[in-house]
């Protein structure tokens, strides 16, 4: 069995092996999984929240309609990367400093002491005495939070695209049946959507993939951290020092994306056969560029 | 700005009692023999060695984290953790911004690095230096072009595949790739710029601050403090 | 304060490229310094974005054409060349060609022409003017790509045949009827493709290529303020502005040009515009 206690007495491949199995590659090796983490945990919030603007974009009263129409198009306008860079931050700071006003209400000064941000020791998010995974699981749910809100105007986007698509015969048809509105948008639109949904929201899932190394912006120590962070130079003050390596880390996770998406697309050709079945459909469901 | 990166380890060798304060120790993880993260994925080096030290001595229960070096000032002032003790020197610009303990390690020169051979004049070259570091601000008020990156090691590659024409960074951190690039690199220039190395803190923490100044002192006292800044840096290292 | 305001624009207006004042500001940092230093860093934005969508366009033109071709080997060529730039992402595209272009030897290479003599160095490609626009052209080559195939495939077979009556040459054939339609198509998403590409453009100068004499685009100053400031709350609102003026603007250029190719059929036929968001990096 291969013995890495003394690396510098071993050369080649078993170098290498004890090389790619140290600690600090397995937390890399884990990165992965945050980063499978994320999509998971996105997609279904920016479904959700996709749903709610797509709905309240179609909505008849003015002052439902804006906020949702507005939502979309201000991610529309703005690089995400921006919106990635700006909402944890901005969330953080919000989140402390209305706690500090509920939990601290006895110190009447502004949290903002000349350069600092200060809030009470109680208001604080997360505690200070906190363990280290309440810190990173936090750290995480604003990313998501970020993520989810990008996400969720494209959706929103999508969705109602599906909801205008969904043929006025069916709705007709279910309104001639005596179904109140309410009975017509859940029992008829709500279902029939998703068909027309599914090509849009499967280019949502590809972008999202693509979207996740600007996780590395958020601070998190992602896959895109950790190829940097390992592959850069090292000299004997490690245990394992090696010359510039970056190029094979980033390769590494150039092939781990092209994966990735290549799976995607095999899924998702499949569930395009799957939700077609007896559909009389006017729209091709090969069609590129929604 | 980026949020608290996740994850490193523990220190804290508490020797007080288990209601001691927690304190969060910002490091940068990437500036040997100062901080870096070995491979047992745990930040290791000199101001981690004194940290824990110091934390025992002010009876303070301390956690590492580690963020990276364009934004370890603002996530201190928004209070992600306590401290920074990541190479920091004391300089004025960044005094009006946090505070400053009594300096840890006494102000060591800067050198400029290069390919050995290659005749630089480091008035008129080409460079390498790390955002946000002193010796960035150096560059750009001479005369040189300022190529800046990162992190500490990609200003190195620069050096090495030729897009720098040399570097500029303390000489703690260039004397050890210096010494095992065999021949490869060369130092040509030595400048001292800026102060001793401090712990940087939120200026309203003064409590923290005081409580710092005395654990470093005491140390400064018994002569714990050269002993620890011989073992990383050498014996013909600076003391006190 | 207006004389402060018009000082600011002096001294950075064109900061990011290299004039005006050469030290960025440190302290006492006004909202005019903000709109001026972001302002320039758009410069480069913009650079990025047309350039990378005029050329872009060609290409993406030549490999539609390729992958919708008969002959097995250009197939295949554009389809993994799609599938290799449409399948990662942007970010670590740009890692992964800074990391290959300072491997590359660096040599020059001596191009005399009439007029003038010009120096090729293969250094140049680790410089975000040529080799973040060469990833960012790949890039955009391959999204179009997509968009034009598929509008190529969907082009009425009626007039393709009717060329074939009138006995047309294939490169005729292609420049008088298959080109025009597969435009007409295309365009709405062309449009979103172009919107983004401009979007990506602010992530140059946060992977690897890093930013000489401190000239960077609009994002990386949005970031050197907020981390001067501490405050995060002027500058990304800044740079969200002047992007949804950019934006805006693309859809004003873009929608002109759709008119144009429409302007054959009826009004109930013609394709509107839909502005939506299709792809990001």
């Amino acid at each position: 069995m291969l013995s890495c206690v003394n690396p510098d007495q071993i050369s080649g491949l078993a170098w290498l092996g004890c090389y790619l199995s140290t600690a600090k590659h397995m937390a890399f090796y884990q990165s992965f999984l945050i980063v499978l983490l994320l999509i998971a945990a996105v997609a279904p919030l920016a479904i959700l929240l996709g749903l709610l603007s797509a709905s309240a974009s179609r909505a008849r009263f003015f002052l439902i309609r804006l906020p949702g129409t507005l939502y979309i198009a201000m991610v529309r306008g703005i690089p995400d990367i921006v919106f990635f860079l700006f909402v944890p931050l901005a969330l953080d700071q919000g989140i402390e400093y209305l706690r500090h006003r509920s939990l601290c209400s006895d110190q009447t000064g502004s949290v903002w002491q000349g350069n600092d941000f200060v809030v009470c020791d109680i208001a604080k998010m997360p505690l200070s005495s906190a363990s280290q995974w309440v810190h990173d699981f936090y750290g995480f749910a604003l990313a998501v939070v970020a993520f989810a809100l990008v996400f969720g105007a494209f959706a929103g986007n999508v969705i109602a695209g599906a909801m205008a698509a969904v043929p006025k015969a069916q709705l007709e048809t279910a309104e001639a049946y005596g179904m109140t509105r309410r009975q017509v948008y859940w029992r008829i639109m709500f279902r029939q959507m998703w068909i027309y949904a599914l090509p849009g929201l499967s280019n949502l899932w590809m972008i999202l993939i693509k979207a996740t190394p600007l996780l590395f912006l958020l601070g998190i120590q992602d896959i895109v951290y950790w190829a940097r962070e390992l592959g850069g130079a090292k000299t004997s003050a490690f245990t394992y020092p090696h010359p510039d390596w970056r190029i094979w880390y980033f390769l590494g996770l150039l092939v781990f994306y092209l994966m990735m998406t290549w799976v995607s697309e095999r899924g998702f050709t499949y569930l395009n056969k799957q939700f077609s079945r007896g559909q009389s459909m006017a729209i091709n469901p090969q069609k590129e560029g929604a | 700005m980026k949020k608290i990166i996740l994850a490193t380890i523990f220190a804290g060798v508490l020797a007080g009692p288990a209601l001691a304060e927690t304190v969060r120790m910002g490091t940068e993880g990437a500036y040997p023999p100062y901080n870096f993260i070995n491979d047992k994925n745990e930040v290791d080096g000199f101001e981690r060695e004194l940290g824990d030290e110091l934390c025992r001595r002010a009876n303070l229960d301390c956690v590492w984290v580690v963020n990276d070096w364009d934004s370890i000032i603002p996530n201190l002032v928004s209070g992600n953790y306590d401290t920074i003790i990541a190479g920091m020197s004391i300089t004025a610009e960044r005094d009006e911004v946090i505070d400053f303990t009594h300096e840890y390690y006494p102000p060591s020169p800067s050198m400029y690095v290069a390919l050995s051979g290659n005749n630089v004049d480091v008035n008129t070259a080409v460079v390498a230096a790390q955002t946000g570091t002193i010796q960035a601000g150096h560059v750009a008020s001479s005369g040189a072009t300022l190529v800046e990156f990162a992190s500490p090691d990609e200003t190195i590659a620069a050096v090495r595949n030729g897009e720098a024409d040399a570097v500029f960074a303390d000489g703690d951190y260039l004397m050890p790739i210096v010494e095992e690039s065999g021949n490869e690199l060369a130092v040509i220039g030595e400048i001292g710029i800026g102060g001793g190395v401090g712990m940087g803190l939120r200026e309203s923490d003064g409590a923290l601050k005081a409580k710092m100044n005395t654990a470093i002192d005491s140390m400064k006292a018994d002569g714990s403090l050269n002993t620890l800044i011989k073992k990383w840096f050498g014996d013909g290292a600076q003391t006190f | 304060m207006s004389a402060s305001c018009l000082a600011s624009f002096q001294d950075y207006g064109l900061r990011a490229i290299g004039y005006g004042q050469r030290i960025l500001p440190k302290s006492d940092i006004t909202l005019c310094d903000q709109f001026a230093l972001i302002g320039s860093g758009l410069i480069w934005n913009v650079f990025f974005g047309v350039l990378a969508v005029c050329l872009g366009y060609w290409f993406a033109m030549a490999l539609a054409v390729g992958k919708a071709s008969e002959r097995g080997i250009y197939r295949r060529f554009s389809s993994g060349f799609i599938f290799l730039f449409r399948g990662s992402p942007l970010f670590i595209q740009f890692f992964f060609a800074y990391e290959l272009f300072v491997l590359l030897p660096k040599v020059g290479v001596t191009l005399d022409l009439w007029i003038a003599v010009i120096d090729l160095e293969t250094r140049w490609l680790t410089r975000a003017w040529l080799g973040a626009l060469l990833v960012l052209i790949c890039n955009t080559t391959a999204y179009s790509a997509e968009i034009f195939y598929g509008a190529l495939r969907a082009s009425p077979r009626g007039e393709i045949e009717a060329a074939n009556a009138y006995g047309m040459t294939p490169w005729q054939m292609f420049w008088k009827v298959q080109w025009p339609n597969m435009m007409r198509l295309a365009w709405p998403s062309y449009t979103n493709e172009a919107i983004f590409l401009f979007h990506a453009t602010t992530l140059v100068f946060f992977s690897g290529f890093p930013a000489w004499r401190q000239s960077g685009d609009a994002l990386y100053y949005a970031n050197y303020f907020a981390d001067k400031t501490f405050n995060p709350f002027v500058p990304y609102p800044i740079i969200a502005f002047y992007f949804i003026v950019l934006t805006l603007l693309i859809i004003l250029i873009f929608g002109l040009v759709n008119r144009r190719l429409n302007r054959h059929l009826p009004d109930a036929r013609r394709s509107r515009l839909m502005i939506r968001p299709n792809l990001i990096r």
